[in-house]
């Protein structure tokens, strides 16, 4: 016990007297939390719409105007025929054109009948959708307030209500994947790296052949970041509810619980990970090239996983971020307790002890 | 010149020697550009639905049927009461709660009135908002199929109607792999040539094979040259594997020239592998190197504008992307497979990443110190 | 005898921070002979050596090397010296003829020369079994030999070693330095750190360093005689006695 209270701080030093590594450990967390948690959002606003006019009576400017006015878009009206519509695609400056027909007014007044084209850009199909949705709407309305002084009958009148989220805060569904990328990413990477880094300078022999058991070793490496990663969660944490307004409806403990749960997690990985290299080029390829983009388009943080086919549906079942960011809404935003999540916590626990098991495994092969 | 082809020779030979390292940076973007693009799907196709009616009339039979019969929804769960749905909707089995009261029909009728109340598990606002919209388009659509079953005559041409017709270009069929396959490949080029670039002169530190290079008279330039070459060759047959993979896997086939796609990956590459060897020469350790590259990483890859548009970015944001050389390759691919665009729409492009491969690289070589 | 002055410095120092590693050094190598430059471990040996070789900048004082500057010209003298380094610094990962083949390449020896001589350099060093062998797998004592043959590959005037036999079996040791007279039989300077004091016998002169200030600077012989030892180790002993720094 001693010993490894003295191998402990040995890691520790070497830790903090990097005051680079300490700064990029301590200082990355706080960095990305924030500017993912506030750039990142699927909120549509500002987008760049083009307006090809070709009318340009008085019911046309009422519509432009409308447009102009709302937050979701911005308007360019240098666009004057047809032509160059395809042209301000190109250049990637407008997402969307919107076309009216000639003589809008008179043919609205008289034939009862006027045309609006809206032409999306949909090399990004959902961004498409979301323009050419929030554009009719601002058209409809329009609409409806000429007919206003017609009361239909046999109405269906709708109430909305939006769950758990009611100011549609962008932050709520961002901020618990930003939560699980990073805590998993850094803690795997610090572990396998820290360790490999012992094996490619050749120190790891040292240690191995000092009279502690060797998982003893492993594990005295692995401490220092454990409680480098506590520091870490404690500042995600914080920054999460009084920065970025995320609201902790159920226990904080249960959360600080199943968050020292996942930390473990992402640790072991990066024990097995650093089991399988020994190169800490290896080590980093696996644990960012390997793990960056698969977590980030898996874990429900991107993109939904109901809409995914099923095999993908599956796979995404051994990102252990998965788990993690549905603990973290299930606690934070919907309040539930452990009755709730107990099924996602057991899964966690059983791949730490699986990632644990392999790592030995492969370790006392090597000895 | 010659002192470059001998510190080219070396560096291939040393890439070659591992085979570990080769066949990660081959295998891992294969794999990833083969499997990944197909979880990238923002199309409400199977939105989870949980009815509680408690009408149980023709009207609601009706309406239920609209739902299930839309392809927007999936019924789940058909729930006696309200409370019951939320459970539903809190274990995470439905998305969406569709609440017929008693008497809907009967209000409908009699009072010309009548009302549903939709509940949308609104965590993730834009998929909440999707989903209410294309209830509310369901819900209108079976209104006035019930209007013209009651109004005999519908009074034609009463009231001005404004046509709203919406194409789409570029993907006429919205298909989100176009969309997706070339900005992963670009992300997945980036990383490899980063990672590889911004361990590779600090692994020298560590090692101390620099010392050995630093007290021969080597100049800086084709230090850094002779690391950049190789890494560069690497990363672009990385890049065509991932085209031919897009072809054969998703039928993806540059609108544009093929060739300007080609050559501003190659720019961009050098851009790239430029910073990871700044990265190299500024880092003491590879293990600092590696966390600085973590960092920059992250950053590039969820602000560069393929999972989250930049247009929906606050300003100061925004102004990040600029400064992010992957937001451009993205966007870049984007243009080129999808628009077809040429080499005069692509001009600014092609001038920023320019100056980027420029300005990293220039850094990178008076970074490098032979002296200390 | 009139002497090529090969190496002159003038009150050359390092500082890092408030620490003086090297306190004005000043002394002169001539052309041909084997200077040993002695001291304790963390003395400031290798401090200075590397100010020597053009890779770390002094704080004040001046050097000229094979008649350049070591603030101005440093890759001038990088073009004329030859450098193996305490910490073996090949590349481990490629064999040892590429290893050759590199470092002459970076001197700018022509195809042919490098040709003719590697061969010439792996057959004296009984390498033939070994030339496509990785480096990696060399015990040290060979993997020393080979920097030392790769550091005077392109013929330099001067070859700086630190601490060139530090782990390495007597017999190894001696076949070293046999290298190292021939070296300098062939007019090549040999300037090397060393703590084994045995080894200082072997050179034409000695400085001894202590806490970063050169505290002597002589033949062993007349070293000896002027403190009445009878042997280097007891020299060093003697003058060493009020070191602070070093282990």
């Amino acid at each position: 016990m001693k010993q490894l209270l003295t191998f402990i701080r040995k890691e520790f030093h070497h830790i903090l007297r990097d005051t680079r590594t300490m700064m990029v450990l301590l200082g990355l967390p706080i960095v990305q939390l924030l500017i993912f948690g506030f750039a990142i959002t699927n909120e549509t606003r500002n987008s760049n719409i083009a307006i090809l006019d070709n009318a340009k009576d008085e019911v046309t400017q009422k519509i432009i105007s409308r447009m102009e006015s709302s937050r979701y878009f911005d308007i360019d009206r240098s666009l004057t025929s047809n032509q160059q519509i395809e042209s301000a695609f190109k250049t990637g400056k407008i997402k969307l054109a919107v076309v009216f027909q000639q003589n809008f007014q008179n043919e609205l007044a008289h034939a009862n009948k006027a045309q609006i084209q809206l032409i999306a850009d949909a090399t990004d199909p959902n961004q498409a959708t979301t323009l050419v949705n929030y554009a009719s709407s601002i058209i409809m309305d329009y609409q409806s307030e000429l007919n206003q002084q017609n009361n239909l009958p046999y109405t269906i009148n709708t109430e909305m209500r939006m769950l758990y989220n009611p100011e549609l805060k962008g932050a709520y569904s961002s901020v618990p994947g930003v939560m699980g990328m990073i805590l998993l990413l850094i803690s795997t990477m610090m572990t396998s790296i820290s360790i490999v880094r012992e094996k490619e300078m050749g120190t790891m022999e040292i240690l191995l052949v000092s009279p502690m058991k060797p998982m003893l070793v492993i594990l005295s490496k692995a401490i220092p970041y454990f409680i480098v990663s506590l520091v870490n969660i404690a500042t995600i944490l914080l920054l999460s509810v009084f920065v970025l307004g995320m609201p902790i409806q159920g226990s904080i403990f249960l959360l600080i619980a199943v968050t020292i749960l996942y930390l473990l997690c992402a640790l072991s990985l990066g024990l097995l990970i650093s089991t399988v290299t020994n190169s800490q080029l290896a080590a980093m390829l696996i644990s960012l090239l390997g793990l960056l983009l698969p977590v980030v388009m898996l874990s429900g943080y991107a993109f939904p996983i109901a809409n995914m086919p099923l095999p993908l549906q599956v796979i995404s079942n051994i990102v252990p971020a998965k788990w993690y960011i549905i603990m973290v809404k299930s606690v934070m935003i919907k309040g539930m307790g452990f009755a709730g999540i107990w099924k996602e916590s057991l899964i966690i626990i059983g791949m730490t002890f699986f990632f644990l098991f392999i790592s030995v495994k492969r370790f006392k092969v090597r000895l | 010149m010659r002192t470059l082809k001998f510190l080219l020779r070396k560096e291939f030979l040393q890439i070659f020697r591992n085979k570990l390292i080769l066949r990660m940076i081959f295998i891992m973007p294969v794999l990833q550009l083969i499997i990944l693009p197909f979880a990238a799907n923002y199309e409400m196709k199977n939105i989870l639905l949980s009815i509680v009616d408690r009408d149980h009339s023709e009207y609601s039979r009706k309406l239920i049927n609209k739902f299930t019969s839309s392809g927007y929804f999936k019924l789940t769960n058909l729930s006696s009461s309200y409370a019951d749905a939320l459970n539903v909707i809190e274990e995470d089995k439905a998305d969406l709660i569709i609440d017929i009261p008693q008497n809907f029909e009967k209000d409908l009728l009699r009072d010309s009135q009548s009302k549903i109340m939709i509940s949308a598990n609104a965590i993730n606002g834009q998929t909440a908002g999707l989903a209410v919209s294309y209830s509310n388009t369901i819900i209108r659509e079976f209104n006035n199929e019930i209007r013209t079953e009651w109004i005999q005559q519908p009074r034609l041409n009463s009231q001005p109607v404004i046509e709203i017709t919406s194409s789409n270009w570029f993907n006429p069929r919205m298909n989100y792999k176009y969309f997706i396959v070339p900005g992963v490949l670009a992300l997945l080029v980036t990383l490899v040539g980063f990672i590889l670039t911004s361990l590779n002169i600090v692994k020298e530190k560590e090692t101390g094979t620099i010392e050995q290079l630093n007290v021969s008279p080597i100049k800086k330039y084709q230090f850094i040259l002779g690391k950049l070459i190789p890494f560069w060759i690497l990363g672009m047959v990385v890049l065509i594997i991932g085209f031919a993979v897009s072809f054969v896997i998703y039928g993806i086939f540059p609108q544009g020239s093929f060739l300007i796609g080609f050559s501003f990956a190659g720019i961009y590459l050098i851009a790239i592998l430029g910073f990871g060897l700044l990265t190299s020469t500024f880092a003491e350790t590879q293990q600092q190197a590696m966390f600085i590259a973590y960092f920059f990483m992250m950053i590039f890859v969820l602000l560069g504008g393929l999972f989250a548009p930049i247009e929906n970015m606050p300003d100061w944001a925004k102004y990040l992307t600029y400064i992010n050389p992957v937001s451009y390759l993205i966007e870049v691919m984007r243009m080129i497979v999808l628009k077809g665009s040429g080499f005069a729409d692509l001009a600014k492009h092609f001038g920023i990443i320019t100056m980027f491969a420029v300005v990293l690289n220039v850094l990178a070589i008076l970074n490098y110190k032979k002296t200390t | 005898m009139n002497k090529e002055i090969v190496i002159k410095t003038n009150k050359l120092t390092k500082k890092f921070g408030n620490f003086i590693a090297a306190n004005e050094l000043t002394f002169e190598v001539y052309k041909g002979e084997i200077f040993g430059f002695l001291g304790a471990n963390g003395a400031g040996k290798t401090t200075a050596m590397k100010m020597l070789i053009g890779i770390s900048k002094p704080s004040f004082g001046d050097a000229k090397i094979a008649g350049f500057d070591v603030y101005k010209q440093t890759e001038q003298i990088k073009r004329n010296i030859g450098y193996m380094s305490q910490k073996f610094s090949l590349y481990e990962d490629l064999t040892v003829k590429e290893n050759v083949r590199l470092f002459g390449g970076i001197y700018g020896l022509s195809d042919k020369e490098i040709e003719s001589k590697s061969e010439e350099l792996i057959n004296k060093l009984g390498m033939q079994q070994e030339a496509d062998k990785l480096v990696a797998s060399l015990p040290l004592g060979w993997k020393q030999k080979l920097s030392f043959s790769i550091a005077i590959f392109h013929s330099p005037k001067i070859v700086f070693l630190d601490e060139p036999t530090g782990g390495v079996d007597p017999v190894t040791r001696r076949q070293f330095w046999d290298m190292i007279y021939e070296a300098a039989h062939n007019g090549i300077t040999v300037f090397v750190t060393t703590h084994y004091m045995d080894e200082a016998e072997y050179c034409d002169r000695v400085s001894i360093m202590v806490d970063g200030v050169i505290k002597a600077l002589d033949s062993p012989k007349n070293l000896k005689s002027e403190n009445n030892a009878k042997s280097m180790d007891e020299v060093f002993l003697i003058l060493a006695r009020g070191a602070k720094r070093g282990e």
